[in-house]
């Protein structure tokens, strides 16, 4: 590690605080960009969330009350798509954006102008998957995972789609490369890669996982375009080639694409639940291992999406043996928290409320996700609701409410205001009530065999999904409070102190609340 | 710029950020719209193309004007180093997506086909003889193969010799021997613009295209294509190199510029190893 000086001068314009809608679009500030990455984020989750809403209020009773079956299908393709790419992944490099230079005591990222090409190469990706809403034939309607030969078949919004996706590639390679490098490169003197908090190190295996990962996306997106329109057969078997390989090369990147999404969850976890147990991270280097040991499983497990498909057997036994060992680094990490909070002096402010909730509802997916790892099991529950309630375990309860938590634990240092503590709790225990009303019945519609992506049911379904819908309903008001505390927080509140946790550790806290502009214009020593 | 060099870089304000997503937008709405046969999509393709050119001249020019006041130190330098080293391992994964796909159909597909035990669909689909490879599409016409040994053993030449004469001169900028530095990367340019030509001339005569050869014809052109575009970028960014060694911009001791590049075409060379044998030989 070589030594950091760092240094910014104020007779220099460029340097000082710009003003204006140029501090924002030609932005270097990593503090200016992760702001704009996690508006960005938060208006998409909103614009996905109110997707979800149409689609519980189809599903709210059986037969067809609002939309045709393609509507809905659009419906739950864009939620998916624009929630993965839109909201938790925006909402991830966000938090590295504003965390990862004030964590490892650099200025800013490594390079501080291809960190705002990769927010503002988001927006044009926004803008074509929105636009592709108004095309003749509508949005796309096959699902994320965009199967062939159904997106082979699809109209304008799949090219729409397929380019708006290739954008968010670039985006997203660029972003992992800079935030890769400025973690290996830009550490203050003394702060050792072990001795890295554990969100800088999450952040450090997911942006490997992003840059080994998205290409294989872009491979397999730009396979699907020459088939569309260049004569190609990789998915037609027609021409010698077969569609269960787009399913092959979507998932080698889509399995990795899971943890690149709930890997920084894990780091913000172990950022919170230390500050309030107020005791050190239990295990801080096996929770080192077991991150790296998911982020190398997590390249041989792909096919364990494709059970149904059809494999060999010994190819279906290896994957699901594989996905399986995945459950060991997960199950060391739940261990360690649980131990961080064993006979720690607890206080249950709203970010360690929202960690908590992680913990427990987080290790029902991981539960649920183990359930599906079993070949015969799996063969029965594809494409049912247990499969929507798992992920949805995963991505909401795991994900989204790891950066909620986050939020609420880094909003004092990003503003400089305490948030209101009372609506703060009010809306973390509405989102985890509403939560499991949404999804935990959709457990028992899918071990039913209730079929997902599909707008009608049988009447038997009919009570469970009522109580999904009431609870989507709640859930999606319940973050409209989110809204308001964060404003609120922004616009006043208690002046908050430079470490306003008392039991939090880390660099971050020791510069003033709101940080600085520049953070470190020289560097810290760590010991 | 009041920088002192010895200190961490930080850049002002800049708009290429901005510009970028202009030209991606621009390039994918006009793609998406000539794909769908919308008269007006080629001239936003072409905006976008013409903003996407000014933006890579701009900001690399911002760039080396930068480097060449000398406000990049030895920390930005090992900045470089890794982000050059990581863009790599990206490309080598874009790479990993077509040969996995050439190795899926030649090793798992193929056989199914003929076996039809797990995909019927295929069987109703080959009427004809069974399958084998080259797999050019169900009027299963034959094809001639293109020989390895003639024009694609020469371009292996071709290639490994201009990532010789590329590392004679390193040597040459190293040993600061200018001459040597200056021959060596125009030969290197010069072997890659043979490589293209070759190349182009292979694409002319080969008696099966893109579409229509059934899933051989994908592979091949998909994998060789996309490593074309590899050497023409690679091409132009030794022709730039020569450009800028020819104005003094590099030293035995800061060449990184130079030697990003040279990482870049043996990365490009290893990847036309690795199309010869499974591509054209194998």
């Amino acid at each position: 590690m070589s030594t950091t000086t760092a240094t910014h001068h104020d007779d220099h314009g460029d340097h000082g605080h710009p003003t204006g809608v140029m501090r924002w679009v030609a932005s270097t500030n990593h503090k200016d960009i992760g702001t704009m990455y996690l508006w960005f984020s938060l208006f998409m989750f909103f614009f996905a969330g109110a997707m979800a809403m149409g689609i519980r209020a189809e599903l709210f009773q059986p037969g067809l009350q609002f939309m045709d079956p393609l509507a809905f299908n659009q419906l739950t393709t864009l939620h998916g798509l624009i929630m993965i790419f839109g909201a938790i992944m925006p909402a991830f490099v966000g938090f590295a954006n504003w965390m990862v230079p004030m964590m490892i005591g650099a200025p800013d990222m490594a390079f501080p102008r291809l960190n705002n090409m990769s927010f503002w190469l988001l927006i044009p990706a926004a803008i074509l998957l929105i636009a592709s809403i108004f095309v003749p034939g509508g949005p796309i309607a096959g699902g994320w995972t965009m199967y062939a030969p159904l997106s082979v078949q699809a109209g304008m919004s799949m090219d729409m789609s397929i380019l708006a996706l290739h954008i968010l590639g670039v985006s997203s390679i660029v972003g992992s490369i800079n935030i890769i490098t400025t973690i290996l490169n830009l550490r203050a003197p003394g702060m050792d890669l072990m001795k890295m908090p554990l969100f800088i190190w999450t952040w450090l295996i997911t942006a490997f996982l992003l840059i080994a990962a998205m290409p294989i996306l872009a491979g397999a997106l730009t396979m699907l375009i020459t088939d569309r329109h260049f004569g190609t057969a990789f998915f037609d078997a027609a021409g010698g080639g077969d569609p269960v390989l787009f399913q092959h090369v979507f998932w080698f990147f889509g399995h990795p694409e899971v943890y690149i999404m709930i890997l920084p969850a894990f780091g913000i976890i172990s950022t919170i639940i230390p500050t309030f147990a107020r005791k050190p991270l239990f295990g801080y280097a096996s929770m080192v291992y077991a991150t790296a040991a998911i982020a190398l499983l997590s390249f041989v497990v792909w096919a364990h999406h494709m059970f149904a498909t059809g494999m060999p057997v010994a190819g279906q036994l290896f994957f699901m043996y594989s996905t399986m060992l995945i459950s060991i680094p997960t199950g060391v990490k739940v261990f360690n928290w649980v131990a961080t909070m064993w006979r720690g002096s607890m206080t249950f402010e709203t970010p360690m409320l929202f960690s908590i909730a992680v913990v427990l509802l987080f290790t029902i997916g991981g539960f649920s996700g183990l359930v599906l790892a079993v070949l015969p099991v799996d063969i029965q529950l594809q494409d049912t609701y247990y499969v929507v309630a798992h992920f949805h375990y995963v991505l909401f309860s795991g994900a989204a409410m790891s950066i909620m938590g986050g939020v609420y634990y880094w909003l004092p240092k990003w503003t400089g205001h305490m948030y209101d503590e009372t609506l703060g709790k009010w809306h973390f225990w509405l989102t985890t009530i509403a939560f499991n009303i949404t999804f935990f019945p959709m457990h028992f519609t899918g071990l039913a065999g209730m079929p997902r992506r599909i707008p009608d049911y049988a009447l038997q379904f009919a009570e469970f999904n009522m109580i999904s819908s009431l609870g989507a309903f709640a859930l999606g008001i319940s973050q409209l409070l989110f809204l308001y505390v964060v404003v609120k927080c922004i616009r006043g509140g208690a002046k908050a102190a430079a470490s306003p946790w008392e039991g939090a550790d880390g660099l971050e806290w020791t510069v003033p609340s709101p940080a600085p502009f520049h953070t470190f214009e020289t560097p810290p020593t760590v010991k | 710029m009041s920088q002192n060099p010895k200190q961490y870089y930080l850049p002002g304000a800049s708009l290429w950020p901005l510009i970028s997503s202009i030209a991606l937008f621009l390039m994918a709405a006009g793609f998406s719209m000539s794909l769908n046969d919308i008269a007006s999509g080629d001239y936003v393709l072409i905006a976008g193309a013409l903003v996407l050119a000014y933006l890579l001249f701009g900001w690399f020019s911002e760039v080396i004007k930068e480097s060449v006041s000398g406000f990049y130190n030895k920390q930005v330098d090992a900045s470089f180093r890794w982000s050059m080293g990581w863009f790599i391992l990206s490309e080598v994964m874009f790479f990993a997506g077509f040969f996995g796909a050439l190795f899926y159909v030649r090793n798992f597909s193929l056989d199914w086909i003929e076996a039809g035990s797990y995909f019927q669909g295929f069987v109703a689909s080959w009427p004809t003889a069974g399958p084998s490879w080259p797999l050019t599409g169900e009027a299963t016409k034959a094809i001639e193969l293109l020989d390895p040994w003639h024009l694609p053993a020469i371009n292996t030449l071709i290639l490994l010799t201009s990532g010789a004469t590329l590392t004679w001169a390193h040597w040459g900028l190293m040993k600061d021997n200018r001459k040597q530095t200056i021959i060596g990367l125009a030969l290197t340019v010069a072997l890659g613009v043979i490589f293209l030509y070759l190349q182009m001339h292979e694409y002319a005569e080969a008696t099966f295209t893109m579409a229509g050869a059934g899933i051989y014809g994908s592979t091949f052109y998909m994998l060789t294509g996309f490593h074309g575009l590899h050497v023409t970028m690679g091409t132009i960014m030794l022709a730039i190199i020569l450009f800028r060694v020819l104005k003094g911009h590099f030293s035995s001791q800061d060449h990184f510029g130079f030697e990003a590049v040279a990482w870049y075409w043996h990365f490009v060379d290893v990847v036309w190893l690795l199309l010869f044998v499974f591509v054209y030989w194998l």
